[in-house]
């Protein structure tokens, strides 16, 4: 090595080995999560302890067993819910959140700078500190139980990582079309809805993604809100097969579900994978 | 992306615009608060509503069965908790009740505070190792940040958490791998009190993703020019990691840094999980949130559960006034721009 002749040899070489050390430890990383969904087709007593990637009987049992659900409600109905409440959602996260961005990024108004910064406090604030209030204030409501008391703050534009992320997004975008549809007689709804929103169609798409991966994901709000099997949606009912004090009964079961739960994830992670990336970078989105 | 915030904070557009009419004004105003309505109608109502409520809360015995009999008890909630620093077992709240104190909150701090300590740095250290790794011009790094990403993608989910119950049981993966390579006599690492909190640390290592992508992304900005010029003047690799990479990429690290600590304050759903809704054996993975969690909604104490969340609120404020105020020392914010 660092000999002039050799020196194209030798980066060949680190080139290569920097690959299969590369390659190795990613597999490493997702090792867990290909076995898991392996062992979902393995019969419920060849889970334990075989470590092998490869199973020596395939069944799709455990699917069956697992799919039953939850005192009588099946995971049909538990997906269902999931999207369902994901995609309204998506609806209100896109509507309220970009308007707030649009008012950041753009418009000139008295208190601009100081609701910003207030934004960007809340951006910091532990859920905690308001969660029983809310809980309070939404029982009285007689919202707990239903979807409400998760729906609603998202058409309330209470994520303020995406008011966030939109606002930079906004402020990058050239203001001279906003000068040119003005003069062209667009309001400021016109220039909203016209030039704003389709420009950073981009920054939408990773806002909608997130919020599909969050509320999917947000078990905390759904173990306090939904109290009814019929309402549960994945991630609650998955819970299910967790009994107090963590003693698992269906094994195979609570495998097969939980690698189904993930499907919807990997599949818009594959998609749409840049959009993830942009998000990540420009707000430091924890995953 | 700190840099950029502060711009907007300092930028004074209003007084810089063109001077309108007064109608022009008021009109510019309304249309703006309307764009602004939904977000600040959610702030004053779910946010600042329910801070100021939480607080007052927190000096209540609120019980959230008989809120009728909600009794203003002073600093009773904050001595439930500290209580036993002070050696107390008992004390007498200004109601003149006598109170317990909480046997178990020390331990969920000490629990909460040993899983950031350990998992943070472990975490960006971790990241930033992969992430130095990518930063080569190599073939399919984009695949490669994918695969590498997809543990941060899917870890926080119920899913993964059972996954780990799983994986580190006495009859588990881990054991079995262990186990195939001759390992014998192992612990099942969730049930035993002294590896259970490890196994959790570990989970929060592996999502080490979105650390990863913004170390990437800001070892991008880092000018080649500056490793070329230090290489001619002799230095080495490691010379040029702590005085070229460490000091030009310290804002990124101050970044994530203060990202990953708020969330693992109030990291939730995998302590749940693993310890199937309680704190696990002897309580060794009770975490902060967890115990927040069973105190409100389990015994319905729920002026003793916002007493909590404010003293969660004021650790996370100091400690990120901590970080922020010893970023005078270690983050340059200088050859960057």
């Amino acid at each position: 090595m660092g000999l002039g002749n050799n020196m194209k040899t030798s980066r060949v070489v680190r080139l290569t080995l920097t690959h299969l050390f590369i390659i190795a430890l990613g597999l490493l990383m997702i090792y867990p999560i290909v076995w898991m969904i392996v062992s979902s087709f393995k019969p419920n007593n060849m889970i334990f302890s075989d470590p092998g990637l490869i199973p020596k009987a395939v069944t799709i049992e455990n699917y069956v067993s697992g799919w039953k659900g939850y005192a009588g409600t099946s995971f049909g109905r538990f997906f269902a819910n999931s999207f369902l409440m994901c995609a309204v959602a998506i609806v209100g996260n896109l509507l309220t959140c970009t308007m707030a961005a649009y008012a950041f990024g753009r418009l000139k108004f008295v208190g601009r700078n100081f609701w910003f910064a207030v934004m960007m406090i809340t951006l910091m604030l532990p859920a905690h500190v308001t969660l029983v209030p809310r809980y309070i204030l939404f029982n009285t409501f007689g919202w707990v139980g239903s979807y409400l008391p998760i729906l609603v703050p998202k058409f309330l534009a209470t994520d303020a990582f995406f008011v966030f992320l939109l606002v930079q997004f906004i402020r990058s975008l050239p203001k001279e079309l906003d000068e040119a549809a003005t003069i062209d007689g667009c309001g400021q709804f016109g220039v909203f809805s016209r030039i704003i929103v389709p420009l950073a169609s981009p920054a939408l798409v990773t806002m909608a993604l997130f919020t599909f991966l969050w509320t999917w994901d947000d078990f905390f709000n759904q173990l306090l809100y939904l109290t009814r099997p019929e309402t549960f949606t994945v991630a609650r009912a998955l819970r299910t097969f967790v009994g107090d004090a963590g003693a698992v009964s269906n094994w195979g079961g609570t495998l097969a579900m939980a690698a189904l739960a993930m499907v919807p994830i990997f599949i818009l992670f594959f998609a749409l994978q840049k959009y993830f990336v942009q998000g990540i970078t420009t707000t430091g989105i924890k995953g | 992306m700190i840099k950029t915030s502060t711009r907007l904070f300092t930028k004074n557009s209003f007084f810089m615009s063109k001077k309108p009419g007064i109608v022009k004004f008021f009109r510019r105003n309304a249309v703006a608060y309307m764009f602004l309505t939904p977000w600040l109608l959610g702030f004053l109502v779910l946010t600042l509503y329910p801070m100021v409520y939480s607080l007052w809360l927190s000096f209540t015995n609120y019980d959230f069965t008989q809120p009728d009999s909600t009794q203003w008890i002073g600093l009773g909630n904050y001595l439930k908790m500290f209580g036993p620093v002070f050696g107390l077992s008992e004390f007498t709240a200004s109601t003149g009740e006598v109170m317990r104190v909480d046997p178990y909150y020390l331990k969920s701090l000490s629990v909460t505070f040993t899983y950031v300590f350990v998992s943070v740095p472990l975490k960006l250290i971790f990241a930033l190792a992969v992430a130095l790794l990518m930063n080569q011009k190599l073939r399919g790094v984009s695949f490669y940040r994918a695969v590498y990403y997809i543990p941060t993608l899917l870890g926080g989910s119920v899913a993964i958490a059972v996954l780990w119950r799983k994986l580190f049981e006495k009859d588990g993966l881990v054991n079995g791998l262990l186990g195939a390579i001759g390992f014998t006599d192992l612990p099942g690492w969730i049930t035993n009190p002294n590896y259970a909190l490890g196994t959790l640390v570990l989970l929060s290592v592996w999502q080490f993703g979105s650390s990863m992508i913004i170390f990437l992304a800001g070892l991008k900005q880092i000018p080649e020019e500056y490793y070329e010029a230090a290489s001619v003047d002799g230095a080495n690799k490691v010379q040029q990691f702590f005085s070229i990479t460490i000091p030009l990429l310290s804002p990124v690290i101050l970044f994530n840094l203060v990202i990953q600590m708020i969330s693992a304050f109030q990291v939730f759903t995998q302590a749940y999980i693993v310890g199937g809704g309680r704190g696990g054996v002897l309580n060794s993975t009770l975490f902060y949130t967890l115990h927040l969690y069973i105190q409100g909604w389990t015994y319905h104490e729920m002026g003793y559960a916002s007493a909590m969340a404010w003293v969660l609120l004021l650790i996370i404020g100091v400690l990120t006034a901590i970080v922020f105020r010893s970023s005078n020392w270690w983050v340059s914010y200088g050859a960057g721009e």
